[in-house]
């Protein structure tokens, strides 16, 4: 960097205002490094459909395990659903058959957690996004706001729980991966910082990109996810939502929360004002009758 | 000695309140009504299937999916509901803040209304709930999701309640012959009603924002970043026609309890109503159209959502709009009435396009309601409409207060 005068003003403003502030600048740069999130990276053009993550999702998360009739197959698209929490679906692509699997996308901002009234949606500090049964009232407007459908409600149940992807959020907090990154035969699932995968997403594009179709699904959608995708062809092949913004989900509801604060202070000092004001009505109309 | 007497006839009014509140418990008036004869049979069902509910879950009673998470109960009875009970924030705002007293004789019933209107729709909202016991999670604190838009109707819509409740409680004192606590209680008034009417504006306008997030799966046409702003001015005009509409009722139904120069001054409150009515109608119109070609939604007109568009905002606002100004202008009673019915129906048809009908428009399995959720909703009103009766029957709501209340306020 040349130093001319601009930039000599410009680094002299910041040492400024860093020994200003030093201190709590440094501890919210470290609380803000949503890099640092763990994440997975999913490649589909590695995915063989084995549904081995799908078999050992269900194991450890106490669900039913697929039968041997519901396996992926191009035209039927299997969803989660609240005994499965991970699918692999079949597509038929331009470049022939391909595998996707569909979870949760445990945004960087996620909406589940900015609509949750008892922060039982939460985005913890490792990444994932998990559900606290001992919060959740059952409202489900984690499903009305969630962009990806995840969140999934049990109906039949007297007591129900959200079921979704949680990313093994215990196993991540013991220091273990994931089941299904762990137990991938074709290491189509990687486990890791989502800074390292975004480093190795790029490096798989630009080393083959014969193979890769040129984008990271994930990398901006809602804001980001800690999950993210590559695929040989454009992702709209694989059955993903394309209508998906690139701002955040909780930034639409943002101005509207913010605004909350002023009208409970200024509106009733308003209505008081008005009361006053027009308190000559009243008496007039009394003296009328 | 004055305070023992004094205190002595206190004593003697306590000993008489509980005999007194045990006689009021029977009912009063015909028990085989053709209104009883229909609603009570259509309650019992009702309670049986809120007994399943809880019993078998809420996949048991319901249609709702996984795609609509939400259905009639909450698409109804709280969106549309709470609507229809804005009337009860409108006319404080008139008789209290602008004192304008000619609306005074009809503030006490609607507020009464919207109390009752939001114990039972946030009662059906318990039913609605998965896991309906730990709704008091969001008070004590287990914990404070204060980025949601719903943690802010769910504190607003509580706090409101407990401002309606004071607003209505000097007809209670009343009611009770409790001269002390009328006059602390009336006291209050004031204060219950600023607090009110600004949880009122922004609960009303949550419930709009409720859908912000839900950007990609309302139809282009019903979905845009003003839907807060929408709501709350539809729940003015939403919320004077339920008042008309409802008045108009109560006039026929409980007609022993107006005075005989009630009609009249009724007519004149009517006028009033109607002519704010079309204005509020006009600015909600006006910012549609401004939405509309803003957000240049002309492409979606000639599909099967934009006629239902039409349908709604020309048939259900725009023509209600200009009945109420041309009877406001005419004196036309009837023609108000009609126009009030009219703005209703829009109200609940753009309640459900935003919550059901426009929500996921667009896919293969639309969820339709089971006839289990329409009885339960007709059950929720019922008992709603029962409870109103028992009430105006008893306390001075309708009629004028008794006579040892002197100041008016």
């Amino acid at each position: 960097m040349k130093i001319n005068r601009l930039n000599f003003l410009r680094v002299l403003g910041l040492t400024g205002v860093s020994l200003a502030i030093g201190k709590p600048l440094n501890a919210s740069q470290k609380k803000s490094s949503d890099t640092e999130f763990y994440g997975i990276l999913y490649d589909s053009t590695r995915c063989v459909g084995c549904q081995e993550c799908e078999i050992v999702c269900a194991k450890e998360h106490g669900l039913p395990e697929p039968d041997s009739k519901d396996m992926p197959m191009a035209g039927v698209k299997r969803k989660t659903n609240e005994n499965r929490r991970s699918v692999i679906n079949a597509y038929e692509t331009s470049v022939g058959e391909v595998y996707a699997k569909k979870q949760c996308m445990h945004c960087n901002e996620p909406a589940c957690d900015a609509a949750c009234l008892t922060q039982a949606m939460h985005k913890t500090y490792e990444g994932p996004v998990i559900w606290r049964g001992d919060k959740c009232m059952g409202c489900r407007y984690c499903m009305i706001s969630c962009p990806f459908d995840v969140p999934k409600f049990e109906y039949q149940s007297t007591n129900p729980k959200i079921v979704k992807c949680t990313m093994c959020y215990e196993r991540v907090k013991e220091g273990k991966i994931p089941v299904c990154a762990e137990n991938c035969p074709a290491e189509a699932i990687v486990f890791g910082t989502r800074r390292e995968l975004l480093k190795e997403a790029r490096k798989r594009i630009v080393e083959d990109p014969d193979l890769y179709y040129d984008h990271i699904y994930g990398e901006q959608e809602a804001g980001g996810t800690s999950f993210l995708y590559l695929s040989p062809v454009p992702f709209e092949e694989l059955g993903f939502k394309t209508n998906i913004q690139n701002k955040s989900y909780p930034s639409l509801t943002k101005g509207f929360i913010s605004a909350i604060a002023p009208v409970d202070i200024l509106l009733p000092a308003a209505l008081l004002g008005i009361h006053e004001a027009t308190k000559s009505n009243k008496k007039n109309t009394e003296d009328e009758l | 000695m004055r305070r023992a007497i004094y205190a002595h006839s206190e004593e003697k009014r306590e000993n008489k309140i509980w005999p007194f509140i045990l006689s009021e418990l029977k009912p009063k008036g015909k028990v085989f009504t053709p209104f009883n004869i229909i609603s009570a049979p259509i309650m019992l069902v009702g309670f049986v299937i809120i007994f399943l509910r809880f019993w078998n879950g809420i996949g048991y009673v319901t249609n709702l999916t996984q795609e609509v998470p939400w259905g009639l109960w909450i698409g109804f009875d709280v969106v549309t509901g709470v609507a229809f009970a804005g009337g009860a924030y409108v006319l404080v705002f008139l008789v209290y803040i602008l004192n304008m007293e000619k609306y005074k004789p009809i503030a006490r019933v609607t507020v009464l209304n919207g109390f009752l209107a939001y114990l039972f729709y946030s009662g059906a909202l318990l039913l609605d709930l998965g896991r309906p016991l730990h709704i008091v999670n969001v008070i004590i604190g287990n914990n404070y999701g204060v980025s949601s838009v719903l943690f802010l109707v769910g504190w607003h819509f509580l706090l409101y309640m407990l401002a309606l409740f004071l607003e209505f409680s000097p007809a209670i004192a009343e009611w009770l012959g409790a001269r002390k606590l009328r006059k602390i209680l009336s006291g209050m008034t004031l204060g219950a009603v600023v607090f009110g009417i600004t949880l009122s504006v922004l609960h009303q306008s949550g419930i709009g924002a409720l859908f912000l997030m839900a950007k990609e799966k309302i139809h282009p046409l019903w979905y845009n970043a003003y839907m807060p702003i929408m709501f709350v001015v539809s729940s003015v005009f939403g919320g004077i026609s339920m008042v008309i509409f409802e008045g108009s009722i109560s006039h026929k139904v409980f007609s022993d309890q107006m005075e005989s120069d009630s009609h009249e001054k009724h007519n004149s409150i009517l006028h009033g109503l109607s002519k704010i009515c079309a204005a509020c109608m006009f600015v909600y119109l006006f910012s549609l159209i401004l939405i509309f070609a803003h957000q240049q939604n002309w492409q979606y007109l000639p599909t099967k959502m934009g006629i239902w568009y039409l349908v709604e905002v020309i048939g259900f606002v725009l023509v209600p709009m200009m009945l109420f100004y041309y009877s406001s202008r005419n004196k036309n009673i009837l023609w108000i009435k009609i126009a009030s019915i009219m703005t209703l129906i829009g109200i609940i048809l753009n309640r459900m396009n935003v919550s059901i009908i426009a929500f996921r428009w667009d896919d293969a399995i639309r969820y339709v309601p089971s006839w289990k959720e329409f009885i339960v909703t007709l059950t929720i009103i019922f008992i709603e409409v029962w409870v109103f009766r028992w009430i105006v029957r008893r306390m001075p709501v309708l009629r004028k207060s008794p006579s040892w209340v002197k100041d008016s306020h």
